[in-house]
Parts: structure tokens; C-alpha cells; sequence
């Protein structure tokens, strides 16, 4: 047991930073830059049942210290997924990774969760009922108690692996819809998932992205973030993983100090691909100046 | 990919928009003709894509058009200033199917990529023809610089303010071996419908990392989704899907 490693729904991770889903692809892109062995896990590109394309381009807009993104769940479909991606990935990343599942319905989520239940080397299942980019499905099981509380409910029956809810912002009470998954047997969930967010291009006066509106990320959000993370770990007994505008070891601590068990990181890879590494490698350094033994005495004492 | 810093050797105007800026540094890995490099900037929070113009020992010569304030920004920098500069990304030309005789076909600010695809060519001695279309006079740039290389070099503006009358496509020799061409999408699209032999297309998109983790710059294929960026940017004839 190091003095970086954290329990997540009873499997030990080496360390807090997780890179987060839809940023960090399937993984083999990034181990072709580093050893991703040195992170604590990392949640795959969401994944659905069937195959999607997303949505026309263009999906990213910058933002003030930060971004939209509307890509609309890109993804090979889940049979491409066990029998295409996680062989490649085995190949570079030895330990559990998350698995991220998106759906457009109660079965899908169960269809999709169920696969994924079966693969080896997933350690948990992290249900995206949060994704803001698509439409009938993803956001709209997030932004309602009951209808997160009977997609969590069917997607724990159904699976043995730990369950993480992940969780929209776009919502006036967030900490509802965790006492909901909590109630519905979650084991954990992550916050926040992107702010629906929308940019308007002065020269066609049109909005910048194809889809209108995406989600926002960057270190703009952060402190909504860390506000949300802080009211939903003191409202649920499960554990809280913090994401959102994360970009550098003292924001994982704050993260931590919120009530985090563990920090996802995003939109700071795509403008790093070696920040997760570097943000570790910082890690010990950061802990010694703020006089931190274990990573795990900090949790929630915000 | 490496994320390099890099430090500014000249940053000129050659047009009222478009820049020439030479960077220079350590350089593990050597860019080819067709790829980019991702570039971050103070206060910006993603990188600026830009295409490679040229590589030669240590220098790097980017040229870009000033569209909005990343590239203002750029504009005003002074040599000596460094920039973390990820590269090289993307696919590049495949230079393999190029024939004898192969023809370069840029618009406007596409016209960059071609200019190191030209030597890559010339040193697998190979006979290219470059045609270099631009809206009108003032926004003509590298002519100067192709016509260096001892290859033919035909210059057209849409409004016949220089060099011969109208676009790219008005303009195509009667024989070539293949082609590689970057430009803007109408034009793209022209040569796609003009042109009678094989060839290649570099696009352009608006993308989130530039190096295939997003998936911000995907596009449909006939071979299947592809991302512009890790994919791409280049893309044959024969597996182009026009959309939109």
C-alpha cells in the first residue's frame, strides 16, 4: 500500500488519476507515448450497443479555459469493443480498466453493462447517464431521480462488477440523483460530466458546432466541479470519483479534500497527452509541500 | 509524436494574411509532406493545427493565414519566443503511387503541404508540376519558391488579376501521372470531379487533440470512419465520401 493508493469500490489503485472516458480513446493511442501502466486505471471511450458514428463535425469549439465537445458517442458498438479494442489493449495495460456505457434505453444499458460484466480485465462499470451530445438516451436517464434510479437498478441486477453512476451538472440538484443511484445499488458515482454549453461563430453568425450546443470542459469548470463533488459526497456513503477542469496534482488534491476517492482527468489530455503521467510523476512533490502522508487521509476533509 | 519546444527563427508576412514562421530546435522525429504540427499558445486553451511547409536539418518553416485571434496572436510573436509544438501528426502523401509525372494542385493557404511534397518528389526523381490557384494578386504567395525547385509552375486567380484566369481545375495540364491536392473544401470537391487519374486529398477540420484520442475530427469513409487527424489528414481518391 502506497501513499498515493485509494480504494475505488474495493479494488486498490496505485494511484487517484484516472483519465477519463472519451479522451483517452481505448488506451493503445497514448501507450504508444508512455507506459499507461503508471496510472490507476483509465474509463474507455463510452461505449453502446450498437455502433455509432457521433455527430457531423464540426464537434469541438475552444472556449475560455476550456471547450465543447458534441462527438455523440463515437464508438465500434460493444461486440467491436471485447472482440477489437480490449485484445490491443491487454497488450499494453496490465491493470483493471473502467469500462464507460452509454445507451438509448433501460435495455441497452443492461445489454451493453452485461458484455462488458464478462470481460476480464474490466474492473468496473461506469454508467454514463450524462452525456449531453445525444438525443432520447444518455442525459435524459441523468436528470431524473426515477428514471437514473430504474436504469441503475437494472444495469446492478444484471452485472456482478462494481457499478459507478456518472452524473450530469445539468441539473438543479445533483445530489438528488446520487441518493437515487445510491438507493438503486450503485456502488460509487463520478461527477461531473460536461456543462451543455453553446458558442455562436461573429462571421456566420451561426453556432459554431454542428450540433448546436456540446458539453463543456476544461479548467473553466472546475470549480463548479468541485462544489458539486463536495455536496454529493456528503450526501451519499458511496464513493465519489471528482472529475472536471482537473489539470494538475494540486487540483486532484483539491478534488480529493472535496470528497473524491479518485480523480478522473479529460480535456487536459487532449491538449497534453502526457499530463496524466506528468500529474502522477507531481504528485509526490505536491503531497510533501502541503505536509500530506496518505493520499487517503485527505478524502472528504475538505 | 513529440512535444517539443521550440524556438522562433523568423516570423514574416509573405501576404496582407498569410505568415511564414521558421522554428528551430531538436527534432527526433523528422515531419513528412502532408503532415502537421499541433501548436499551444498562451491564453489559448487548444493548439493550433498547422500544416508543414518545409524540414530541412533543424528548421521547420510553417506558413499560416490569420482567421481569427490564435493566429493574430501568432502574427505578433518575435523570433526568439518558444512555443511547445506537438509533431509530427497526422498520415502525410503517400508519395508510393506518384508516377513519372505527378501534379500538386493547391488554393490559397492548402498551397503549404505541397512545397515539401515537391522536394520529397524531386529527391525520389520524380518530375512534379505545381498549380497554385489564389482568390487574386495580393494573396498570391511561394511561387517564387516552387519555381526554385526547377519544376513547372502555373499560377491562376479566380478574378485573372495574375497568372492565368480562374481556378485550379480551369487550368489542369492534359497529362499527369497522379495527383496531390490541399485546398479548400469547393475546391477539393472540383478536383475530385475534374480529375482523371488517382489521387490524394488533404483535409482540413476543426479538431480537439489533433492526435486521434477525441475523436472530434472524425468523417465517414468508404473504408469506414476515419479521424482527420491520426487517419487523416490526407485521404485517397478512391475512399472519399463527400458529405454535408
Amino acid at each position: 500500500m502506497g501513499k498515493m493508493s485509494v480504494d475505488l469500490c474495493g479494488i486498490e489503485l496505485e494511484n487517484p488519476v484516472i483519465p477519463a472516458s472519451g479522451t483517452f480513446g481505448y488506451g493503445y493511442e497514448f501507450a504508444e507515448l508512455y507506459d499507461i501502466n503508471c496510472l490507476g486505471t483509465f474509463s474507455f471511450k463510452g461505449t453502446t450497443k450498437e455502433p455509432r458514428f457521433g455527430n457531423p463535425t464540426p464537434r469541438i469549439a475552444e472556449t475560455p479555459c476550456g471547450m465543447l465537445n458534441a462527438v455523440g458517442l463515437q464508438n465500434p458498438g460493444v461486440e467491436k469493443v471485447i472482440s477489437e479494442e480490449l485484445p490491443k489493449l491487454r497488450k499494453c495495460f496490465r491493470k483493471k480498466v473502467m469500462a464507460n456505457i452509454s445507451g438509448f434505453s433501460v435495455a441497452d444499458y443492461v445489454f451493453t453493462a452485461e458484455k462488458l460484466d464478462s470481460q476480464e480485465q474490466i474492473g468496473w462499470l461506469e454508467i454514463n447517464i450524462s452525456c449531453p451530445n445525444v438525443h432520447g438516451g444518455g442525459m435524459s436517464f441523468g436528470t431524473d431521480p426515477k428514471a437514473a434510479f430504474e436504469v441503475i437498478e437494472a444495469v446492478r441486477k444484471a452485472v456482478k462488477k462494481p457499478v459507478i453512476a456518472k452524473l450530469s451538472p445539468n441539473v438543479t440538484d445533483i445530489t438528488e440523483i446520487a441518493r437515487a443511484c445510491e438507493a438503486a445499488g450503485a456502488d460509487g458515482v463520478s461527477l461531473i460530466n460536461t456543462l451543455l454549453g453553446m458558442r455562436i461563430s461573429l462571421k456566420t453568425r451561426k453556432p459554431v458546432l454542428r450540433n448546436i450546443t456540446g458539453g463543456l470542459s476544461g479548467p473553466a469548470v472546475f470549480p463548479v466541479a468541485v462544489r458539486m463533488v463536495y455536496q454529493t459526497a456528503k450526501a451519499v456513503r458511496i464513493p465519489v470519483v471528482g472529475m472536471g477542469g482537473v489539470a494538475s496534482a494540486e487540483n486532484v488534491l483539491e478534488m480529493m479534500l472535496a470528497g473524491a476517492s479518485a480523480v478522473e482527468i479529460g480535456a487536459e489530455n487532449l491538449r497534453d497527452p502526457f499530463a496524466c503521467r506528468k500529474i502522477i510523476e507531481e504528485l509526490p512533490a505536491v503531497m510533501e509541500e502541503y505536509g500530506i502522508e496518505n493520499l487517503k487521509d485527505i478524502i472528504g476533509r475538505a | 509524436m513529440n512535444d517539443l519546444l521550440l524556438t522562433i527563427r523568423k516570423n514574416i508576412p509573405l501576404t496582407d494574411t498569410v505568415c511564414k514562421m521558421t522554428l528551430c530546435g531538436m527534432f527526433p522525429e523528422a515531419p513528412h509532406a502532408g503532415q502537421f504540427v499541433n501548436l499551444r499558445l498562451s491564453g489559448h486553451y487548444l493548439r493550433r493545427p498547422i500544416s508543414v511547409c518545409d524540414y530541412d536539418d533543424g528548421e521547420l518553416t510553417i506558413l499560416y493565414k490569420v482567421v481569427g485571434e490564435g493566429t493574430a496572436q501568432m502574427r505578433g510573436m518575435k523570433p526568439g519566443e518558444k512555443l511547445s509544438v506537438l509533431m509530427p501528426l497526422g498520415n502525410g502523401y503517400d508519395t508510393a503511387p506518384a508516377g513519372e509525372t505527378p501534379l500538386l494542385l493547391g488554393g490559397g493557404v492548402g498551397v503549404p503541404p505541397l512545397y515539401l511534397l515537391a522536394k520529397e518528389l524531386l529527391k525520389l526523381g520524380k518530375h512534379p508540376s505545381a498549380v497554385l490557384g489564389f482568390n487574386t494578386k495580393t494573396e498570391v504567395f511561394y511561387e517564387k519558391e516552387f519555381r526554385a525547385l526547377g519544376i513547372g509552375v502555373t499560377v491562376a486567380t479566380a478574378d485573372g488579376s495574375y497568372g492565368e484566369k480562374g481556378f485550379v481545375t480551369d487550368v489542369l495540364p492534359e497529362n499527369y501521372s497522379y495527383f496531390y491536392t490541399c485546398g479548400p473544401e469547393p475546391m477539393l470537391k472540383a478536383v475530385f470531379a475534374s480529375s482523371g487519374t488517382g489521387g490524394q486529398f488533404s483535409f482540413e477540420e476543426r479538431m480537439g487533440c489533433g492526435f486521434g484520442a477525441c475523436m472530434g475530427c472524425s468523417c465517414r469513409t468508404v473504408t469506414g470512419y476515419k479521424r482527420i487527424c491520426k487517419d487523416g489528414p490526407v485521404l485517397y481518391k478512391e475512399e472519399i465520401l463527400w458529405e454535408k
